[in-house]
């Protein structure tokens, strides 16, 4: 295990640098020039000019920049927004109601995810198994532009059963409609694992000694099955929660709620270079160390992956 | 069984991967379903003017928010523009960005994968990890930078889309060429064309890119519709296509606030979209059915 999470460590620096490093360099590098871009329209004087030169450390080498960049951002100063906010704190007000939307989410795609796996892998190749089969392909279709904006007119407006739009201190029920759009992008997948990986357990030697035992065969299902067939899942977290992420996005701004993910669209649409490299940076970050975490509690929880 | 024709295609040669995959995928019904659809929607983005008569761009006010007639079947959108017209010529800029960003992503991927698999050790130590560190950026996030960097002021980001799309997409069709170049090259044929005297060059493209290829083209179909779904995203958002240029992406960004008035806007685009990446997703499971007999 010690061995495992040293190299995985050292991986996880090396894509750290090197992902940082991509992010930078689309960033920054070969623009024209940053400082009329960073003052928008307007014409500036040398002495402004200067001073944003000295400030911004434009006049130094690119590794030199990348270096600034970096140790300004581990150190949590993310400068200023064109609109003059600080941008670490426009974060620190609007993750919140981000997070509560992703873990509803997340909760959703996974309860609707394991209890429609499981059943469909028992009834293998029964109506309800080729229902959701047909069910996960629509899902996997409809990109979240799609299903925000048509999900929001028809049981936001139409129908009128959840509220359109959100605010900052929403209630459960106003963010229940953006979280079960949010939950559709990733429990196709989630679904079509768990029922793969239940299928292929069900043969297992100690599901057959289980159920000589004499045990329920709903015991013998709900815990000793889905207990190993669970592991697979967990790893799809990892690549679930850049899905999630691109899909804040949209779904934070289709429903108006004030989050990471709406502030970031606006950022691009008001063409705020600062505000978008910022939020990119931290959220770039904050994925490569769920990824680490993911990875860890991959190992901890099946022995074999250790040993490869 | 007393069908002569039956009989007839049993044939004493042994048939190749491709031919096996080619008499499974003649009978199954969702590869032809999947196959017209998506030739019709190509058929659509190239001669657009076949499936309508109307122009897309010539809108009047007074038609504002009309319901559908014979001529315009989905009614009008706000600008009084046929929403049928714009939805068939918005397949245009789609399917040509999805297309030539995959083709774009495909060649990068080829080339990383087929150097990695082929040459392994450092080589592939090195590429490998070229792979992770673009795999350890979320799509959108490295998408909305990149194009909003590539597209200049004036443009239509078509390129740029495109561009983007292809430089920031190819990490899973390598991975999987690495892994089948893997597999193909410990392979008695090709140990034996070395031995003939076949330099790398001609092994890699002549003897391992032809057995390995197949499931580097499964993932290329299902990339093809995921970046058609991501232009439709990245538009939404402003730094996609803008301009003159005409997609799904922007129609419904466009329709969005409108929706209470007019759904139909909305929803044309929508289901275009929805339509063209279903296709494109069941026509890859089918071809990967077909080529990898396990799975089924």
């Amino acid at each position: 295990m010690f061995r495992y999470i040293v190299r995985r460590l050292l991986q996880m620096i090396l894509t750290f640098f090197g992902a940082t490093f991509v992010v930078f360099a689309l960033m920054f590098a070969n623009q024209d020039d940053p400082i009329q871009a960073l003052v928008g329209e307007k014409p500036i004087s040398d002495t402004l000019r200067a001073e944003l030169t000295e400030r911004y450390h434009l006049d130094d080498g690119f590794l030199s920049q990348y270096w600034h960049y970096m140790s300004n951002l581990l150190t949590g100063d993310l400068g200023d927004s064109l609109t003059g906010r600080e941008i670490s704190e426009m974060l620190s007000s609007s993750w919140p109601v981000t997070v509560r939307l992703a873990l509803m989410a997340i909760v959703i795609a996974a309860v609707i995810a394991i209890a429609a796996g499981v059943w469909s892998a028992i009834r293998r190749g029964g109506l309800f198994d080729n229902g959701t089969l047909m069910f996960t392909l629509l899902l996997l279709a409809m990109p979240v532009v799609v299903l925000a904006p048509v999900a929001q007119w028809i049981f936001g407006m139409e129908l009128g059963w959840f509220p359109a739009t959100a605010s900052r201190n929403a209630t459960f029920y106003a963010l229940l409609l953006p979280a079960i759009v949010l939950a559709c992008t990733v429990v196709a997948t989630q679904l079509r694992v768990t029922r793969t990986s239940v299928v292929e357990n069900l043969r297992a030697d100690y599901v057959r000694t289980a159920r000589a035992k004499g045990l329920a065969p709903r015991r013998v299902v709900w815990v000793h099955v889905l207990r190993n067939s669970l592991i697979p899942v967990i790893t799809l977290i990892g690549v679930d929660l850049g899905v999630l992420m691109s899909g804040a996005i949209v779904t934070e701004d289709v429903f108006n709620i004030p989050g990471v993910g709406s502030k970031l669209a606006q950022g691009v649409r008001t063409e705020d270079g600062p505000l978008v490299v910022g939020f990119v940076s931290v959220l770039v970050i904050f994925f490569l160390v769920m990824n680490l975490v993911v990875d860890l509690l991959y190992a901890a929880l099946d022995p074999r992956i250790r040993y490869e | 069984m007393s069908d002569p024709t039956m009989l007839a295609t049993v044939d004493e040669r042994p048939r190749s991967l491709a031919g096996d995959a080619w008499s499974d995928l003649r009978r199954n019904k969702i590869f032809w379903a999947s196959a017209v659809l998506v030739l019709v929607i190509l058929l659509m983005a190239l001669l657009p003017s076949l499936f309508t008569s109307a122009d897309p761009t010539s809108c009047a006010l007074a038609n504002k928010h009309k319901g559908p007639t014979g001529a315009a079947l989905f009614g009008f959108d706000s600008q009084g523009c046929d929403v049928f017209a714009r939805t068939v010529y918005g397949a245009g800029d789609s399917i040509q960005v999805g297309l030539f960003s995959t083709l774009a992503a495909g060649l990068i991927g080829l080339l990383f994968g087929l150097a990695a698999g082929y040459y392994g050790g450092a080589i592939d130590a090195v590429l490998s990890r070229g792979i992770d560190i673009v795999l350890g950026i979320p799509l959108l996030l490295a998408a909305v930078i990149l194009s909003a960097r590539l597209s200049g002021p004036g443009d239509d980001g078509v390129t740029a889309v495109t561009v983007t799309l292809g430089l920031l997409t190819w990490t899973s069709a390598a991975r999987v060429m690495r892994s089948s170049v893997v597999a193909a090259k410990g392979q008695d044929y090709v140990s034996a064309a070395r031995m003939l005297g076949a330099g790398p060059g001609r092994l890699m493209f002549r003897h391992i890119l032809p057995n390995a290829i197949a499931p580097f083209m499964v993932v290329l179909t299902l990339l093809l519709g995921a970046n058609i779904a991501a232009e439709a995203t990245l538009s939404y958002l402003g730094v996609g296509l803008k301009g003159d240029a005409m997609s799904w992406g922007l129609q419904i960004s466009e329709a969005r606030r409108q929706a209470r008035v007019a759904a139909a806007p909305l929803v044309w685009p929508s289901a275009f979209l929805a339509a063209t990446v279903l296709a494109f997703i069941m026509l890859g499971d089918a071809i990967r059915d077909a080529f990898d007999p396990k799975l089924r």
